[in-house]
């Protein structure tokens, strides 16, 4: 009997592990990276969106904006949370992350150009999300698992807010409709880039899709993601900019060009539009803080909590 | 880690009367005041709870997890324990 006979049991009887369950190193190692890198993607996530807080056209785009940003914070929060039954510790993520050690979603070193932008990520980059996030929600790993169903469910308030903003400025003069279309040109490449390398180049899917922490590949989340935004482009009276898209009868899916992976290759290296700048107000964001965490915990101390 | 930094909290909702507190996920906080406070924000942002609590990580006793056929398996041979151990004919109504 191999010393992990009950977790391979439990994996092939489509079971959740649990932390505190025997499992292979590998497998909570790839758990600790795979939570971390995703909670550190909502908490830089909250950056090219709270840019447009102090500048959202009305007190209820204010507000929504407000909310959904605060939403990312908490999603962060549930997977750090994650992160920690695995015996990661919360403030050495962070270190990880301000160090360049630890990597979040490319999607977020690109930078949010006009109030249009925060529609487009709303419907499309939140869209990739949940399209990512809806099969993790049955992720191997049980405390992920969970967080994946809270996420999921505010995701959807997340998309729809995007779409109706983006109908709304459809609406309006033809420099929003104008606005709409270049948030769109410059968002749905990055978009598809979301779902990783394709799936020939991803060496980690294979051994991810055999302990169930993955259900789909890359290329296939990719694909129906390309087939549920279309209809919703069409709704929207926007184009989407790759000529080679189109329908397949024969495959019951829509062909579409590839994204330029050497330019995913060097923003994940760093050398996005944006990488230093969300590095930078996350570090200062920690240094600022760090008065207040202190000043918390010496009060905490003499208090007889 | 650090002298400042804060402990870890188990936060309980209880999503509306009449139903038990059920493990939500966990947070944290430099005291119980605080570690309340935040699990309001992060936990029920959209109505989903009637009351919180909030327990240091470190007071939960649990039970061994290598030791669980020990611990678990003698309530395993007591089948006299469930109502279908017993046979009763069909025509005897409401039992």
């Amino acid at each position: 009997m191999s010393a992990f006979a009950e977790f391979e049991a439990a994996i092939a009887r489509d079971q959740r592990i649990e932390p505190a369950d025997e499992m292979p190193e590998g497998y909570r190692k790839t758990m600790i990276r795979q939570i971390a890198q995703h909670a550190h993607s909502e908490i830089i996530g909250m950056q090219p969106e709270g840019d447009w807080i102090t500048r959202a056209p009305t007190l209820r785009r204010k507000a929504i904006l407000l909310a959904k940003v605060q939403d990312e914070a908490g999603h962060g929060l549930y997977l750090y949370s994650a992160a920690e039954t695995l015996g990661a510790d919360r403030g050495d993520l962070t270190r990880r992350l301000i160090e360049g050690r630890q990597k979040y979603s490319s999607i977020f070193n690109y930078p949010t150009r006009s109030f249009a932008d925060v529609g487009v990520i709303g419907w499309l980059v939140d869209g990739a999300a949940i399209c990512n996030q809806v099969p993790l929600c049955r992720s191997s790993y049980g405390p992920y698992a969970r967080a994946m169903i809270r996420i999921c469910k505010e995701e959807s308030f997340h998309q729809r807010q995007g779409y109706e903003l983006l109908m709304t400025m459809m609406r309006g003069t033809a420099e929003q409709q104008a606005m709409v279309q270049d948030a769109v040109d410059r968002w749905w490449w990055p978009s598809l880039m979301m779902f990783g390398p394709p799936d020939a180049e991803s060496p980690n899917t294979a051994q991810s899709m055999a302990w169930k922490i993955k259900r789909h590949t890359n290329d296939e989340l990719r694909q129906r993601f390309v087939d549920m935004s279309v209809p919703q482009a069409a709704a929207l009276g926007v184009t989407l900019p790759d000529p080679d898209l189109r329908w397949n009868a024969d495959r019951g899916h829509h062909d579409f060009g590839q994204p330029d992976w050497a330019e995913l290759k060097r923003v994940i290296t760093g050398g996005g539009p944006m990488n230093e700048e969300r590095i930078r107000r996350r570090r200062e964001a920690d240094s600022d803080g760090a008065w207040v965490r202190e000043a918390a915990a010496a009060h905490a101390a003499k208090g007889t909590s | 880690m650090t002298s400042h930094e804060w402990p870890l909290f188990e936060v309980f909702v209880r999503a509306k009367r009449g139903l038990n507190h059920v493990h939500v996920g966990s947070l944290r906080a430099a005291d119980h005041e605080m570690a309340l406070h935040h699990a309001r924000d992060l936990y029920t942002r959209r109505n989903e709870g009637v009351s919180i609590w909030v327990v240091r990580s470190d007071a939960v006793v649990a039970s061994d997890p290598a030791a669980k056929e020990s611990f678990f398996e003698p309530s395993g041979d007591k089948v006299y324990r469930h109502p279908t151990h017993y046979a009763i004919p069909d025509s005897v109504p409401h039992i």
